[in-house]
């Protein structure tokens, strides 16, 4: 188990258990966390998922990989610790996560 | 019609766009009582892994569903389940169910989808024959799934190909059945249609093109040969159907709501009766990018009018309507497609396929109207974009591959 915090654009943070093996993405919907829409529901097929990953856990959430990559080349507002959530598996590692939510996955 | 002061909204059906709408409606602010009468026994869970990952066994029931059961109480949404309606009234304005009673409305959203087509061949109703819809056929098709059997998949679109993928991936010994002169003929062009043939075919894959299927023969009522309309029989242990479907427009039908190859609905997926939504597979939409209406059957088009019609219920502007589009998984390769291609007139390759990387462009007068990208997401998101901006592009900077697809987008006009 891990807590994991979602800070939505205007600031406001939603804290929430995740189960081991399911996506941060995943956790995010069925917690009705704003500014997640996910349309393909963690196929890796739509960047709708974007995230930014706090500073602090970089490093344990690791890196994209390619495909992940040239996705998020194309999504609005891209930044050096912007990730898509379904390609964030949660483990006990990431306990204490916060990643926060775009104004806008469009 | 001005429906802000709802307070009893039905859907029938309980699949991808009926749940897009429940979230929908309560995310737009609306608070009276939500129904979803649902024909199968789950809650709204999602479709595309059943030919995919979920066949393969890489993911695990519960992370199909979009909501857990929590959710729905949560959000106060009445979840009637296992449940057939059998008649809109639309004077009442109420929901016959199966079982008896009726359910009123203030507004309806009829999200009951499609069905596949059936087979018309003699055999069809044989024990080992399975269509691929639900997750009710996936856990009867599963079990089946044994390295070694043999398995025969009618029909070379998307369900097929993505069911052959999984179960070379499991080592069946796997035949595709196709009727048209190659695969993925309704939906693709010549140049994709070879290349997933060749991919197939070098994972093992038997394609049989310009295959009629006359008759299944089976023992003991079990499947155990395909006859070809040449005669040819072929062994089958197991017999997946994927040959298209059909929409379910006779509730909307019996109750005189316009139909013609789906619900016709307008940009706000309304139909022709003000109090009356349809959203996803069973309805025929403006296709505002083609200057057409059509039937869409895919994930984005089941989201995209479940919002439609919560922001038309609920008196929000109507979304942006997003360009279609769809995606594929079969072996390493990832297809993404933005668009519609009917009605091209040139086709443009970008990249190398023996890579396995690589799209094909899709013009109309020098339009871009569409894209198939493998492994090539810089395509599929640019496109997307400039689809909708009604860019023209010329087929030599498309094919440029010095050029990146930021530069040629931030170029297009």
């Amino acid at each position: 188990m891990a807590k994991i915090t979602y800070v939505d654009h205007e600031g406001t943070e939603r804290v929430v258990e995740a189960t081991n093996g399911e996506s941060v993405m995943e956790t995010a919907i069925k917690n009705s966390i704003p500014g997640i829409d996910a349309d393909c529901g963690g196929a890796c097929a739509c960047a709708t998922c974007h995230v930014y990953v706090d500073d602090a856990f970089m490093e344990k959430v690791g890196q994209p990989e390619d495909m992940e990559q040239s996705m998020l080349d194309f999504a609005e507002n891209v930044q050096a610790n912007s990730r898509l959530s379904c390609q964030i598996s949660v483990s006990d590692d990431l306990d204490g996560l916060k990643v926060t939510t775009p104004e806008s996955q469009h | 019609m001005d429906l802000s002061d709802a307070k009893r909204v039905v859907i029938i059906g309980g699949g991808q766009a009926a749940a897009q709408a429940c979230a929908s409606l309560r995310l737009f602010g609306y608070q009276g009582d939500i129904t979803l009468i649902g024909e199968e026994p789950a809650l709204p869970y999602q479709r595309p892994p059943l030919s995919k990952a979920y066949m393969k066994g890489e993911l695990a029931e519960e992370r199909l569903y979009f909501k857990p059961a929590t959710w729905y109480e949560d959000q106060n949404i009445d979840t009637v389940l296992s449940v057939r309606a059998t008649k809109i009234d639309r004077s009442a304005q109420t929901v016959a169910l199966e079982h008896g009673g009726a359910v009123p409305y203030d507004a309806l959203i009829i999200a009951t989808g499609s069905r596949p087509r059936a087979l018309p061949v003699a055999g069809a109703d044989l024990s080992g024959v399975f269509d691929l819809r639900d997750l009710a056929d996936v856990e009867r098709i599963r079990p089946r799934m044994v390295a070694g059997r043999k398995l025969v998949i009618v029909g070379a679109g998307y369900i097929g190909l993505e069911a052959a993928a999984v179960a070379r991936q499991l080592d069946l010994d796997v035949t595709v059945l196709e009727m048209e002169d190659r695969v993925l003929a309704r939906v693709t062009s010549p140049i994709m249609s070879q290349f997933f043939a060749d991919e197939h075919t070098r994972q093992g894959v038997e394609i049989r093109t310009g295959a009629k299927l006359a008759a299944l023969k089976g023992a003991d009522g079990k499947v155990t040969t395909a006859v070809l309309a040449d005669g040819t029989e072929l062994e089958a242990d197991i017999v997946l159907v994927g040959i298209g479907i059909l929409p379910n427009v006779e509730l909307a039908e019996d109750a005189g709501i316009a139909c013609s190859n789906g619900i016709l609905t307008d940009e706000d997926a309304r139909t022709n009766d003000p109090r009356v939504f349809a959203a996803g597979d069973c309805a025929a939409r403006p296709l505002v990018h083609y200057g057409r209406k059509g039937r869409l059957e895919s994930v984005h088009n089941a989201i995209e009018q479940g919002k439609l019609a919560a922001a038309a219920i609920t008196g929000k502007p109507r979304p942006t309507l997003d360009c279609p589009w769809f995606w594929s998984d079969q072996y390493d390769l990832k297809l993404q497609i933005a668009g519609l291609s009917q009605g091209y007139d040139a086709t443009v390759v970008r990249g190398d396929p023996e890579a396995r990387k690589f799209a094909v462009f899709y013009l109309q007068n020098g339009k871009l109207i569409a894209v198939d990208a493998i492994n090539s997401p810089p395509e599929f998101l640019a496109s997307k974009k400039l689809i909708i901006t009604g860019a023209h592009l010329a087929p030599e900077t498309l094919s440029d591959t010095s050029q990146s697809m930021k530069e040629i987008a931030a170029a297009a006009v």
